[in-house]
């Protein structure tokens, strides 16, 4: 079995799928719609229309790059504001035509930088966790590789969230986590393991609701697994009504450490 | 931990707090505490009858019992859900003598307070969060707490009002702590849909993950002044862009500035405009 480190190594990996690479191996005619109608078009960002199994969907993936110089203009796959402002307009886009929305997250975090907290990082994250709450859609998010905090979060309110089996999913990177507690970086991989950032430990914590095979590398076969899941999963949710996707998914949230108060009987 | 500090010798000036400290002789005979803004030395007792504002306007850090007095009506504050306290679900390194001593040295059991209380003789609900305790950090009993004061307003058609200090999501409970903020969001968003007001106060420091959810997602965003408001901290984005920061990055007036604040309030009108506010929206045909 791998060490949680080892996970976060696989899950940073250059080789990794990127999130266009998503888009592109499981939805057909992608069609790119771009910027956040206040600011700009953040290129850590990408989203559109897809079709999968006759069904129109709208999908949103972080996307890191492929080499350095795509790397680069992604801005490695760290979004600004704008990057999720324009998520979140897709997203409404989605609701008003009643199209299922798929998110996939690959992110070390949201961007730290002087422009990204100028225009709002954290109100742009806000406003995501709140107004995904209450879209009155289906929406799966898939996290693929990084699910870096709140950056991860703000793509990952959702009546389903899947992960990779090597992927990760944590508060705070080991190696932050490492400097705050023993001051220095060099002690990540122990970090790793205390904050339970596997897809297996996640899984266990009830945080997600599948952990996703990666098929012993085999891009296609994961692809077209992922379709079929996919396609799967909208079914399943085409019957319900808004309230009942509104109301399971507050649900699904609302259940997050609340079970030991209950056993001591606090509260009213 | 910390305690070496006391008894360290100074080692220059700065650290004895600077030349020439202005003292009155009536200071002598009293506990003084100094401005780490200005170095100015006040008396307790000037500082207790000035809400812990320096002459030069700096505001002391303040624990969520001391805001809760000068907040709200006298004797309206009925406190809910006292006893929660955290466990430490991940066998997290060190968390249950953090927990412990924190218990010890803020004499709270978490890091928010919730209740109800009357400002300027209008009801509301409200949650104050603590900096003496993990410096407001949320973990599940601070995402918890606020979710029912939200869903608990929701149902008795109250206002919210918070005051936010945080160092963010609590590391030591991992990505439990991260889905506070999504629980926590939801709940604002009910309150919300309902047609209720909520009011935050953002004091210093408020940061990560708090700003990233309910602090910035108020109907009406008060803020005190000087308070550092941010997601990333200017430590990190100093390392990360490899840039000097421009002058008050960060800080309660640039947000104002860049409109993600409606007002900064010093700590001398926050009952005044908080209870104003509040009369503005109550609600026809309901009493208080």
């Amino acid at each position: 079995m791998k060490s949680a480190y080892e996970i976060v190594t696989a899950a940073r990996s250059k080789d990794r799928q990127t999130g266009q690479n998503f888009i592109n191996g499981i939805f057909k005619d992608f069609m790119e719609l771009h910027g956040d109608r206040r600011f700009a078009d953040d290129p850590a960002i990408v989203g559109g229309l897809a079709m999968l199994d006759g069904v129109a969907y709208t999908v949103i993936a972080t996307e890191k790059g492929r080499d350095t110089k795509s790397r680069i203009s992604r801005n490695f796959g760290t979004p600004h504001p704008e990057g999720y402002r324009k998520a979140l307009r897709l997203m409404k886009q989605a609701e008003k035509f009643n199209r299922p929305v798929v998110c996939f997250v690959d992110t070390s975090g949201a961007y730290c930088g002087i422009g990204a907290e100028e225009r709002g990082q954290g109100q742009a994250i806000a406003e995501n966790l709140m107004e995904m709450m209450a879209l009155r859609t289906p929406v799966l998010s898939i996290l693929v590789g990084e699910g870096g905090s709140g950056g991860a979060l703000a793509l990952s309110v959702a009546n389903e969230v899947w992960m990779l089996e090597n992927a990760i999913y944590s508060v705070i990177s080991p190696e932050s986590c490492s400097n705050i507690l023993w001051r220095t970086t060099e002690r990540a991989a122990e970090a790793a393991e205390s904050l339970k950032l596997t897809a297996a430990d996640v899984f266990e914590l009830g945080v997600i609701d599948r952990i996703v095979s990666e098929r012993g590398g085999d891009a296609q076969r994961m692809f077209s697994a992922l379709a079929r899941d996919i396609a799967e999963w909208y079914r399943k949710m085409q019957s319900k009504s808004a309230e009942e996707l509104t109301e399971a998914r507050y649900a699904r949230f609302r259940r997050f450490g609340a079970g030991p108060f209950e056993r001591q009987g606090a509260g009213t | 931990m910390g305690l070496e500090l006391f008894f360290r010798k100074p080692k220059n000036e700065l650290e004895k707090g600077g030349r020439n400290r202005p003292r009155g002789a009536e200071m002598e005979y009293e506990l003084t505490e100094t401005c780490p803004a200005c170095r100015y030395e006040t008396p307790q007792s000037v500082l207790i009858e000035n809400l812990y504002v320096c002459r030069c306007g700096h505001c002391y850090r303040i624990s969520a019992r001391q805001r809760i007095r000068y907040l709200t009506d006298r004797g309206s504050f009925k406190e809910l859900w006292s006893d929660m306290e955290s466990e430490d679900i991940l066998n997290f390194p060190g968390y249950p003598d953090k927990l412990e001593s924190m218990r010890i040295s803020s004499r709270e059991k978490e890091a928010v307070i919730c209740g109800t209380a009357r400002i300027g003789g209008s009801d509301c609900a409200l949650f104050i969060m603590e900096p003496y305790f993990m410096m407001g950090s949320m973990g599940t009993v601070v995402g918890e707490k606020i979710t029912r004061m939200f869903e608990y307003a929701t149902e008795q058609k109250l206002p919210v009002l918070g005051v936010t200090v945080s160092g963010g999501a609590r590391m030591q409970e991992g990505i439990l702590s991260l889905m506070q903020m999504a629980k926590t969001s939801g709940a604002v968003k009910r309150h919300g849909d309902e047609g209720l007001l909520y009011i935050t106060l953002l004091t210093d420091p408020t940061t990560g993950g708090v700003t990233a959810s309910f602090a910035m997602e108020g109907d009406i965003i008060l803020a005190e002044p000087g308070a550092t408001v941010c997601f990333t901290g200017a430590r990190i984005i100093e390392q990360t862009v490899r840039k000097k920061l421009p002058p008050n990055f960060q800080k309660a007036e640039t947000m104002l500035k860049h409109g993600f604040i409606d007002m900064i309030v010093p700590r001398s009108e926050q009952w005044h405009v908080i209870g104003k506010l509040l009369m503005m929206h109550r609600r026809k045909g309901a009493m208080g």
